[in-house]
């Protein structure tokens, strides 16, 4: 190593020790911060006793004759995932045509849009259910509506990416050809940016999948209301019977929505 | 064979339109419009199983809009109350994420088909990786609430299962892409497994390892400030509070405070990025 460029330079050893000092610092900071004391004496039996559910769930809850079991919560799931993405699919694409740099005269106009899909990211989809429980009582509305909003700011600017990657040429094209702006927006632009809009939006639908289970710990909808039951009730085979069937369900979806959006793109 | 993505989908760089497609005979359309009713269908059912109608979304919308006015002009004088928990949220994500990646890295080699040949290895420690990648944080949060009781220790148990998930998936990417020349030069020297891995994998993704890392910090300090909802410590605790208030001003407050402090993490990771790579 005595070729090493870092060691003729003694400024940027200096440097070296000053990132690792702040680093060092940044978990001293951290560990001090969280009581480690707070543990509960049983975690570990009831570690066991999830582990022990989840190796044998309890299968009648798959389907129950009078309704709440695992089939109907996790249908209710994928519904709301379903039409939280639908409606942010359509609701994020006036955000995306205001984000994207190449659709603005202004560029300020363009971050402007940027932040505010940087601000609708922020706002977690629970936060906003819980808003929407307020506003249209709890249920699986409240849960579509949480997941419409909030999806909007990650589509948006996926979308927005899409749209700045435009080949520029068919739009000038139709523009020589004295096409209106509605007309170049149709042919020239939605044909190119169409395909990976659709695979965005199948993304999207993998992660409100997931978002949905949760859901129903505030009330949503979902299968996130009888797994909340099931934990504060100590039921633990039934936790795991609702675990198992996330797992299988979110494994299913992604995998099918892999297998569309190769075929997309 | 990954079915599982994590990261935004794969950007198609050069696929623009049709090009290099020399057939010019109209596509057919029947199989889009087979696709549109499967997709209407789907959607009409969700919406009869969820009783959500197109005149509850309309009337929804003012609903939408009162809120957003509620909140507006956000309650700063709250900003004295929250910094504390705010502090304790970015301190359950840097554990969670260092940890988390810590865990990440030898199941990320083990998943590897370049580095493990084996596939009764790789292909199990995918399984795992994926079925670890279906539970959402919120969720892992409410069972380590049951397990470890109210806490923050809980909080970062769950971030940190959440984070050993997302990178090591990002990760054994990464390292399945990586230049084979080395290694191949290293076999040749007679290098064991060992040294194979440290001078021959390790350089290759220690700039993109940084940057995942960077990537999963900031996604759990938005995580971390929700999973006090389920009483797993940090500002969700507050964030809890507040709403059930009805003071969405004070709720504005706390997401624009997340929100400056994912900004200030978003820039301090794009200039470590554009230093490393």
């Amino acid at each position: 190593m005595k070729n090493n460029p870092l060691i003729r330079r003694p400024w940027l050893h200096i440097r070296w020790w000053l990132v690792a000092v702040v680093i060092v610092s940044l978990y001293v900071w951290s560990f001090t911060g969280i009581e480690f004391s707070g543990i509960r004496e049983n975690a570990g039996t009831v570690t066991v006793a999830i582990l022990q559910g989840m190796i044998s769930p309890d299968w009648d809850y798959v389907y129950l004759a009078e309704g709440e079991d695992l089939l109907r919560g996790m249908i209710d799931t994928l519904a709301i995932a379903l039409l939280g993405t639908f409606i942010s699919a359509f609701l994020c694409i006036p955000f995306a045509f205001w984000a994207s740099t190449n659709m603005n005269r202004w560029k300020w106009s363009s971050g402007v849009g940027k932040f505010i899909l940087s601000f609708i990211r922020t706002f977690p989809e629970i936060v906003m259910a819980i808003m929407f429980i307020k506003a249209v009582g709890p249920g699986a509305y409240a849960g579509i509506l949480a997941l419409g909003l909030h999806s909007i700011g990650m589509l948006g600017k996926l979308y927005a990416e899409a749209i700045e990657k435009i080949d520029r040429g068919p739009a000038e094209a139709l523009l020589a050809c004295g096409a209106n702006r509605l007309q170049v927006l149709w042919y020239g632009v939605i044909p190119q940016v169409l395909p990976e809009f659709m695979s965005y939006t199948l993304y999207r639908f993998e992660i409100n999948v997931r978002s949905a289970t949760i859901l129903g710990i505030i009330g949503a909808g979902g299968i996130g209301t009888p797994l909340i039951f099931a934990l504060d009730s100590r039921n633990w085979s039934r936790v795991g019977i609702i675990l198992l069937g996330i797992i299988i369900t979110v494994s299913v979806v992604d995998i099918i929505s892999n297998y569309v959006r190769r075929k997309i793109v | 064979m990954s079915p599982i993505s994590v990261t935004p989908p794969p950007t198609n760089e050069g696929r623009s339109g049709d090009e290099g497609a020399p057939s010019m005979a109209k596509p057919s359309h029947t199989k889009s419009i087979m696709t549109a009713a499967f997709i209407i269908v789907l959607l009409w059912l969700s919406a009869e199983r969820t009783d959500a109608t197109l005149t509850q979304l309309v009337t929804g919308a003012p609903e939408m809009g009162k809120l957003l006015v509620e909140m507006f002009p956000p309650d700063w004088s709250y900003l004295t109350t929250i910094w504390a928990p705010m502090m304790e949220t970015v301190q359950m994500a840097v554990l969670g994420t260092s940890i988390g990646a810590l865990l990440a890295i030898p199941i990320a080699l083990l998943a590897s088909g370049n580095v493990t040949r084996s596939k009764w290895l790789y292909i199990p420690a995918r399984l795992l990786l994926n079925l670890v990648r279906t539970v959402p944080d919120l969720l892992f949060a409410a069972i380590f609430v049951a397990i470890f009781g109210l806490g923050a220790v809980a909080g970062v148990a769950a971030l940190i299962l959440f984070s050993f998930g997302l990178i090591s998936k990002l990760l054994y990417e990464s390292i399945e892409a990586i230049d084979p020349g080395p290694l191949e030069a290293m076999t040749a020297v007679g290098a064991n497994k060992l040294q194979w891995i440290r001078f021959g994998v390790i350089p290759q993704v220690t700039a993109q390892f940084i940057s995942y890392l960077l990537y999963t910090f900031e996604v759990n300090v938005r995580a971390a400030g929700v999973l006090g909802l389920v009483g797993a410590g940090g500002i969700g605790l507050l964030l809890t509070r507040v709403l059930d208030q009805l003071r969405y001003d004070r709720a504005c407050m706390i997401i624009l405070l997340t929100l400056v402090i994912v900004l200030v993490i978003d820039y301090i990771s794009y200039r470590v990025q554009e230093k490393l790579l």
